[in-house]
């Protein structure tokens, strides 16, 4: 479970989030809708630790330990994980060779053995079949030439092996069609698990009726405005975001 | 002495002038070879060491970098126990069977070197010299090539070993050569070495130099090798040169020329060490050649690294490629200059010239300069060259994922070297060469 308490940061001298607090239980979806510059991939950039970001106030704790001293790597191996809404190409680097090398960066940092190679390629394997990832797309450098689909159904199957214990997902239906929709959705759905909580950001409600989330809040100006079940989202996408945000988004 | 610039010698230079006096009777060679040496020196004597001044060598001052000039290393004295040293210092490349050629101080040991397969026959250099035959005297002073450098001038004068490998025509040496240059443990020193590889028509070779510097003093070497590669011939090409002391200088010039239908392929492997430069030229002389030069310099406290090429297309339909990747850290130099010259005959000509440098460092510098003078004008010749920093982005994903970020940062340093690596065309070279990158990365930050 991972706990926000009146989180502020800023870039460049520029306050992005303002007291900010959010609370994800285990076992929770919860979704952050809200419209451009409200602060929505700044949180998910906070959250996951990267360097550039300045916490001038509040905490971030999960399960009970306030991971803002940590560095991103450091929070990954805590179970942190982040979808990026533009997955980034890592040219001359195969898809296969960076997965193991971050599974087995994180096992060492919490003190587990390395994955053997045969144990390591039974559980890509595995994971690549269930979200349709072909064998040949492992061994091409990552991300580099996939397309918007191709590189969000790699970020569910590097989530899937990570096994994060607190997943962001940002965006994460930006630059999909309906299928590549449906596809990473239901590899989403399929990680759902009663030790695991999810933090979907996104601008439609869309990408909610593929998963479902147990709460719905509405982020403004930095900060959370209000916060309902997900009958909430439909009421946003019906009204938008004016009724919440004080003037018209 | 109005006309006279160059009136006053650097106490280098007077003193290469009183070695080049003192060594020069025992200096290896017949009367030909004599009068070549003189002549060089003479060239080298009136233009001096080269400084900025000097077009060429802009962003490399060897007179300001050697302040002194160093005694020619003697020939060495027998040493049984350096065949059992040998393995250690030089550890055969994995999965590889090469055919072992070595050199001390730049002399030719053959006590210490493998019997060479047949169709190849390897001479030293100052048994070749005494002889003084025309046709080798020729091809060893490639004329016409890098001409007016008197750091290469400097090279013929003193040089003192080498040795002289001959592909006859038609023979395909399954085996790698590989050349592995030693440094013996006197004091401090300068070791000349000059080699020549003849591959004659049709035959093809593979040409590892690896060198080690055990030297516990800088050192000053001038290395020199030239590549024949006559008709439809093949030849691949590896170097690594030495990782010297500080204060050490290098100047480690190859010099190429392709017939037609030829094809070479070099790579060089810098690692620092000290101040060095590598120049090399490549000349196409007959129609239908292909010629590569790629490298990758990874450089780190005061290392210099210079790499300067001329390419010249003499003749028409052939194709040049020129790919260098620079990895700096610290207060490293770094230097890539290439120029590509088409002559007005070789139309057709098919060049490409990249170079790209990756600045870990604020005191780090890079110089690109690139250059194509092209005077034909049914021509394909493009170039680039970038001076970059790590990407921000890609080291965030990384570590997002979990790599802490001195992995993350040497798996993305070491993808944009492997671009250079794959030019290699053996795989357990490659291989070999990617594990000394890796050597160099996982010493960052351990200092």
């Amino acid at each position: 479970m991972i706990e926000i308490r009146n989180l502020h940061a800023e870039i460049d001298g520029k306050k992005i989030i303002n007291g900010l607090s959010l609370t994800v239980n285990d076992g929770e979806v919860a979704a952050i809708m809200g419209p451009n510059g409200s602060g929505k991939s700044t949180l998910s950039y906070v959250i996951s630790g990267r360097a550039g970001y300045e916490v001038t106030g509040g905490e971030i704790l999960l399960n009970g330990e306030n991971i803002l001293e940590m560095n991103a790597a450091e929070r990954a191996a805590k179970g942190v994980f982040l979808a990026f809404q533009y997955p980034l190409e890592i040219p001359g680097v195969t898809t296969m060779t960076f997965l193991k090398a971050c599974l087995n960066a994180q096992r060492k940092s919490r003190g587990e053995a390395e994955l053997t190679t045969p144990d390591f390629m039974k559980r890509v394997k595995a994971g690549a079949e269930k979200l349709g990832v072909p064998q040949d797309m492992l061994r091409r450098a990552l991300n580099v030439g996939f397309s918007g689909g191709e590189k969000k159904r790699m970020e569910v199957l590097q989530m899937s092996l990570l096994e994060p214990t607190f997943a962001i997902l940002d965006e994460t239906d930006s630059g999909l069609d309906i299928d590549a929709l449906r596809i990473v959705s239901e590899g989403v759905n399929a990680l759902r698990d009663p030790k695991r909580s999810f933090l979907v950001i996104t601008h439609y409600q869309r990408l909610l009726d593929y998963i479902v989330p147990d709460t719905v809040h509405v982020m403004s100006k930095g900060q959370i405005v209000k916060t309902g079940a997900k009958e909430l989202a439909l009421e946003l996408e019906a009204n938008g975001y004016r009724d919440f945000v004080g003037e018209a988004a | 002495m109005l006309g006279d610039v160059k009136a006053a010698h650097s106490a280098a230079e007077e003193k290469l002038v009183a070695e080049f006096a003192r060594a020069r009777g025992s200096l290896p060679g017949a009367a030909p070879v004599g009068a070549l040496r003189d002549a060089a020196f003479e060239a080298f004597k009136s233009a001096g060491l080269p400084t900025r001044r000097v077009e060429a060598w802009h962003y490399t001052d060897l007179r300001m970098a050697m302040r002194d000039a160093l005694p020619v290393a003697p020939a060495p004295k027998a040493d049984a126990s350096l065949k059992q040293k040998l393995e250690k210092l030089a550890p055969r490349i994995a999965d590889l069977e090469t055919t072992r050629l070595v050199l001390v101080d730049g002399y030719f040991v053959a006590e210490l070197s493998d019997v060479t397969p047949k169709g190849v026959t390897v001479t030293a250099l100052s048994e070749a010299l005494a002889k003084g035959d025309a046709a080798f005297v020729e091809a060893l002073s490639a004329p016409g090539m890098g001409q007016g450098d008197a750091a290469l001038a400097l090279n013929t004068a003193f040089m003192q070993g080498g040795v002289i490998i001959d592909v006859a025509a038609g023979t395909h040496v399954a085996q790698p050569i590989e050349m592995i240059a030693l440094s013996s443990e006197m004091s401090a020193h300068a070791v000349y070495a000059r080699s020549l590889l003849r591959v004659g028509k049709g035959a093809q070779v593979t040409l590892i130099e690896r060198e080690v510097s055990t030297a516990s003093q800088i050192e000053q070497r001038n290395h020199a090798l030239v590549v024949s590669v006559a008709d439809e011939a093949q030849v691949e090409h590896v170097f690594v040169p030495a990782i010297l002391k500080s204060a050490s200088t290098y100047v480690a010039s190859l010099l190429a020329i392709l017939g037609a239908k030829a094809s070479f392929n070099s790579f060089t492997l810098v690692q620092g060490g000290g101040l060095l430069r590598r120049q090399i030229h490549m000349r196409f002389d007959g129609e239908h050649a292909k010629g590569q030069l790629a490298g990758a310099s990874v450089l780190r406290n005061k290392d210099h690294a210079d790499t300067t090429l001329v390419v010249q297309h003499v003749a028409a339909h052939c194709q040049s490629r020129e790919y260098f990747k620079t990895v700096l850290d610290g207060e490293s130099t770094g230097i890539y200059q290439g120029k590509v010259i088409v002559a007005p005959g070789a139309q057709k000509t098919d060049g490409a010239m990249k170079s790209h440098a990756i600045l870990l460092s604020d005191d780090a510098t890079m110089n690109n300069k690139p250059e194509l003078e092209i005077f034909a004008d049914d021509v394909v010749c493009g170039h680039g060259a970038t001076v970059a920093q790590l990407d921000e982005d890609q080291v965030f994903y990384a570590m997002a994922r979990g790599l802490p970020k001195p992995v993350a940062e040497s798996m993305l340093l070491e993808a944009f070297v492997d671009e250079a690596t794959d030019r290699v065309e053996s795989e357990p070279v490659r291989v070999y060469l990617t594990s000394l990158i890796g050597q160099w990365l996982s010493q960052r930050g351990a200092a």
